[in-house]
């Protein structure tokens, strides 16, 4: 009898969280690629503000009703617009933010190359 | 010739760098969304705040009316300021005003409406945050305003009298 009652319990502790572990998984993933509205510097993951908190809510129930990744990222653009992911999009306002390293890698490499010909 | 280009260079560099870290410190680091979208509202069903029944955001929101979406709490501070336009803004028959109470302890925030009266119509407690979340809103206080079933107008933050002007002039 006490064996049940042990096993029961353990059982009921096991169930109090709905989600599998992979999908605690995608949870935090998905909380750490967002921004902090309202916290400076910090991700959604990191932060407990009261805003942090509803939103790592709503990113759980996402997941439950069956949401994929890319969904709960589109759906929270709409609500906060491209701000809150942190992964910037490829548009016309961040191509130069995206371009620019290529660029002064290229032509860091172009100096390397002159100099090393020069020499010959 | 060399040892001349170089200085000038670096002067140039620092200057640039300069001028935009100057312009920097000017602009404003907290993030405002854009106040003026017209989305439709998210819809929502949540428990009233008087009772245990449960509200639908279909229901309350009517074609050709307008609809002030406040959400509020009893432990946050700008709210106080705010009630005075709230109770200010309930005297017009034109609008309707439907608070949120966000997060909230009953007992306090029925105090609190005791205290400074209730402007509202309609109250729905939004115990976990979810909901105003899908209205896309920070925390509180945040206000709505909504026509035909479209938020026409935002305010992020306590209104003023300003913003209540504007309302106003909106809604006459």
């Amino acid at each position: 009898m006490k064996f049940i009652n042990i096993f029961l319990i353990v059982a009921i502790i096991l169930n109090f969280n709905f989600l599998k572990a992979d999908e605690i998984q995608t949870e935090n993933k998905i909380a750490k690629n967002l921004r902090c509205l309202i916290c400076q510097g910090q991700s959604v993951y990191d932060s407990d503000s009261e805003f942090a908190i509803s939103l790592k809510l709503v990113i759980k129930n996402k997941i439950q009703e069956g949401l994929s990744e890319e969904q709960i990222y589109n759906f929270l653009k709409m609500k906060y617009g491209e701000w809150i992911l942190y992964d910037p999009v490829f548009n016309r306002n961040t191509y130069f933010l995206w371009l620019l390293p290529i660029l002064i890698f290229l032509a860091g490499g172009a100096i390397i190359i002159k100099r090393f010909y020069y020499k010959k | 010739m060399k040892s001349k280009f170089i200085p000038l260079i670096l002067i140039l560099i620092f200057l640039i760098t300069f001028v935009i870290f100057f312009k920097g410190l000017k602009n404003t680091n907290i993030y405002t969304p854009d106040a003026n979208l017209k989305i439709e509202v998210p819809s929502f069903k949540l428990k009233s705040f008087e009772n245990d029944s449960i509200v639908i955001s279909e229901k309350i929101f009517k074609d050709n009316d307008y609809y002030f979406m406040n959400i509020w709490a009893s432990w946050c501070i700008p709210c106080k300021e705010e009630h005075e336009f709230l109770m200010e803004l309930k005297k017009d028959d034109k609008i309707k005003l439907i608070g949120f109470n966000y997060k909230d302890n009953f007992n306090n925030a029925l105090s609190f409406l005791k205290d400074l009266g209730n402007p509202y119509d309609i109250i729905v407690s939004d115990k976990d945050g979810t909901s105003s979340i899908e209205w896309g809103a920070y925390g509180v206080p945040e206000s709505f305003l909504v026509y035909q079933n479209k938020i026409i107008k935002r305010f992020i933050g306590p209104i003023n009298n300003e913003d209540l002007l504007e309302i106003q002039k909106i809604i006459r």
